[in-house]
């Protein structure tokens, strides 16, 4: 058998919200080694209705770039058959989409490993802000970083 | 010339995202260009304050705050980051 093409690395940064399973279709179309994939989708939560939206900032560029790094590394460390990896900006209302993150492997374990990975990193190295807006028309602020965040990464190392 | 950007509360407290600005030539590193700031007003102070969670790139790259700033061409502050 020939070699295998290179893993593809999906990295966007989009305004608009992401259909799950035609990325996930898109990331494996031809890819018959992958015998697992694991999709994890993040939402924005209402925080018990006194939230009303997100607004996400991030660093034009360097989201991107940190994104596919931390990708990258995710392939070669869990051999992983591709991944992709797409984050929302500008203003996000409770109930919709933020993040998705898919990891297609030959085996589950891989692909349960390589989102997550990309998750933890994610979430403390790419550069995104969330900025709370209340449904009672106050602005929350930004949403501070949270130790368990940076705790999280402290298995993969 | 350097260009400076700043994100979330650090941009809000400057109250600018972007600047161009002449770094006196004793400021050498990303520590050295926090207390530089810091005496450009009260925004810059109240932004920079706690300085130790400040977060630093250099040309979209990560950098410890003793990191050598020469030749940079852009320098990003901003606050620990929050996103996924």
């Amino acid at each position: 058998m020939a070699d295998a093409a290179p893993a593809p690395v999906i990295v966007r940064v989009q305004r608009d919200d992401f259909d799950a399973a035609a990325e996930t279709a898109r990331l494996v179309a031809g890819r018959a080694a992958a015998g697992a994939i694991v999709s994890f989708t993040g939402l924005c939560r209402d925080e018990g209705g006194r939230l009303s939206a997100l607004e996400l900032e991030h660093y034009p560029g360097m989201a991107e770039a940190q994104i596919e790094r931390i990708c990258r590394t995710a392939v070669t460390r869990f051999s992983l058959l591709g991944i992709a990896a797409i984050h929302r900006v500008e203003r996000i209302a409770p109930g919709e989409n933020i993040v998705l993150v898919i990891a297609a492997a030959p085996h589950r374990h891989a692909a349960f490993d390589g989102a997550s990975f990309v998750m933890d990193y994610l979430k403390t190295a790419a550069p995104f802000w969330k900025k709370e807006h209340f449904a009672d028309g106050s602005e929350g602020g930004w949403v501070a970083a949270k130790d368990s965040d940076d705790t999280a990464l402290e298995k993969w190392s | 010339m350097t260009r400076l950007v700043y994100f979330a509360w650090v941009r809000e407290r400057i109250g600018k995202g972007e600047e161009d600005i002449d770094l006196p030539a004793d400021v050498t590193t990303g520590a050295a260009l926090l207390g530089y700031l810091k005496t450009l007003g009260d925004g810059y102070a109240h932004a920079l304050e706690h300085e130790s969670v400040i977060r630093i790139a250099i040309n979209q790259e990560h950098v410890e705050h003793d990191e050598p700033i020469a030749g940079a061409r852009e320098i990003a502050l901003f606050p620990p980051m929050t996103g996924g």
